[in-house]
């Protein structure tokens, strides 16, 4: 009985081996590419691992081609988002989940609501608002349209994670004469740290890799963000696959060693927030 | 209780709003500026002929936009290509996602190694992926889908998988199983380890195969979270496009189009802003109600 058992778990891992390759080898041809010289011509049987160590794609790619200039415009947009986007929605989570306020209710359906509503859907009057703000082709634009997309969801995890947390520190903060900011600053925040930091990641990560808004915001190629530049240099280098590749790597590694890194507690907030994830 | 009277109900409550406003004011702002009141701009808009260049409207069409949905045949095209996409990808991810999660559920050693490369397509950005599967179905013999396919002995000659509208399309949807799998699996997974590990022993007792213990324990068991995927999925598939500008960008002839890949061309390729809203309108529609219904599997599973 054992022994059959046993048997039946080996014969498992043929199938999950074939699973891991077809993960896998996109990923390894792409590697592969990158670090081949001139594959302007494809070559001919494929590469599927690095004949050497060439790294001049990178190089080509960071140096000459700015991808090192969008690389730090994605990361100043991303880390400015993320930070707002938590201070904000932890500040309205703390009042919709310890205060209570006539009409509360109400204001929290709403929220809900905009979680609802496809970002693609509200493209054309965002565009419209930017120009009327003179805010097309600038990161406040863009910043405000990620934060005010991201602001719901968050809100609404984060009330869900400050609700179960104990109430006994803010009564005493209250008895010795703290007023709500201090217990927001000093309790709250503090003890959600862990919840905070996997929502940061997610929210990170998604303007990290937003493209449709970005798309149709910058205009000057020195503001792009990484997943337009990626766009638009493959339009113009068509066939340098080399390059191509070396520059999404430079895109996608960030991401990639985070969530590899932290993987147990983020893939259970992927369960959790899975509707964050485009 | 004492029923206080309304003067003082009111004071009460505004005392209430002057402490939560400090907190709540900079979200609801956001909200309102940027996501409320363009979807009322954007429903306002779909019923109106916009000037984009001197930015006004130009008159009121009423449900002009919208019939135009009906007589576009280029939108009709779009419309199958998502329904069709949604109707292959999303069974496809489900299919391989709880295969996937089983086999992982089932063995002891390597459980963190096959989840963190089943989820690698997962967390890598749709732009990159696209990329790659552009790549990998080149058309001619050193592509590299033609070349292992070639070897095998199951294409005798290069397809140029790109240039005609089905193999695009199907290079679409294996687009879409390969990226989403890993996040089925992933929920799938938590899914099954809530299965007591009694009720597969006593089937076991019983004399069950694994393939019956498949199909008369696992899946019944798993039914809510299948719920649950087949809605947030079927949501996924009408708002998915990256992968279609990315490869096909439409091509050939707008052939492999879909609903926002179409949305998009309309307003900023043809600047037709009223039509693109209306066409919007149709899909924020589509997916509020699925969204309407995915609360309510959610909320049947808790209770």
């Amino acid at each position: 009985m054992i022994k059959k058992k046993s048997m039946g778990r080996l014969i498992c891992y043929i199938p999950l081996i074939g699973f891991a390759i077809m993960a896998l080898v996109p990923f390894l041809y792409m590697l592969a590419t990158a670090m081949t010289p001139k594959a302007y011509s494809m070559p001919y049987p494929p590469i599927l691992f690095p004949e050497e160590l060439y790294f001049d794609n990178f190089l080509d790619a960071w140096k000459a081609n700015h991808f090192s200039r969008y690389f730090l415009n994605s990361l100043m947009v991303s880390a400015v988002a993320t930070v707002l986007i938590l201070f904000v929605s932890s500040a309205g989570a703390y009042a919709f989940s310890r205060m209570t306020f006539p009409g509360r209710d109400v204001l929290f359906y709403l929220y809900l609501f905009s979680m609802m509503v496809p970002t693609t859907t509200n493209l054309i009057p965002q565009f419209l608002m930017m120009r009327n703000l003179h805010l097309v082709d600038t990161y406040v634009g863009l910043l405000l349209i990620y934060i005010g997309i991201g602001v719901p969801s968050n809100t609404f995890f984060l009330r869900n994670f400050f609700l179960n947390l104990p109430k006994e520190l803010e009564e005493a903060v209250m008895i010795d004469g703290g007023n709500r900011w201090h217990i927001y600053t000093r309790i709250i925040l503090p003890l959600s740290r862990p919840a905070l930091g996997t929502f940061a990641i997610l929210a990170f990560s998604n303007v990290w890799d937003e493209f449709l808004i970005a798309l149709t915001m910058i205009k000057t190629p020195d503001k792009r963000t990484l997943p337009i530049a990626l766009r638009l240099f493959q339009g113009q280098h068509r066939n340098d696959w080399g390059l191509i590749f070396a520059a999404s790597l430079i895109a996608v590694v960030p991401v990639l060693i985070i969530y590899i890194v932290m993987q147990k507690k983020l893939i259970r907030g992927g369960t959790m927030s899975g509707m964050l994830k485009e | 209780m004492l029923r206080k009277s309304l003067g003082s109900r009111i004071r009460v409550g505004f005392v209430q709003w002057i402490h939560a406003f400090p907190f709540i004011v900079g979200g609801l702002l956001l909200m309102s500026v940027f996501v409320l009141y363009p979807l009322f701009r954007n429903v306002y808009i779909s019923f109106t002929e916009y000037d984009v260049i001197n930015n006004q409207t130009v008159q009121v069409v009423g449900f002009e936009n919208y019939a135009r949905c009906f007589q576009d045949p280029k939108y009709h095209i779009a419309f199958r290509n998502t329904l069709m996409y949604t109707l292959i990808t999303v069974p496809g991810q489900m299919f391989f996602g709880l295969v996937l999660a089983c086999l992982i559920n089932a063995i002891n050693k390597g459980k963190t190694l096959f989840r963190i490369i089943c989820y690698l397509p997962v967390i890598t950005s749709w732009v990159v992926v696209s990329l790659i599967f552009k790549y990998l179905f080149m058309s001619g013999k050193a592509g590299f889908v033609n070349y292992t396919l070639m070897q095998l002995g199951v294409l005798d000659k290069p397809v140029a998988w790109l240039q005609n509208e089905w193999t695009a399309n199907i290079v679409l949807w294996l687009f879409g199983i390969w990226k989403g799998v890993g996040w089925v699996m992933v929920i799938y997974l938590a899914a099954l380890q809530n299965i007591p590990s009694s009720v597969y022993e006593a089937s076991e007792i019983d004399g069950a195969g694994p393939i019956r213990r498949f199909f008369s324990i696992t899946i019944p068991m798993v039914k809510n979270t299948t719920n649950y995927l087949l809605v947030v999925l079927t949501i996924g598939g009408f708002g998915a496009y990256i992968h279609v500008m990315m490869i096909t960008e439409g091509a050939p002839l707008g052939t492999t189009n879909q609903l926002i890949n179409y949305m998009y061309n309309s307003a900023f390729s043809v600047y037709d802003f009223g039509y693109a809203a209306a066409q919007a309108v149709v899909i924020g529609l589509i997916v509020f109600v699925l969204t309407l219904v995915q609360r309510r599997v959610s909320r049947d599973q808790k209770n």
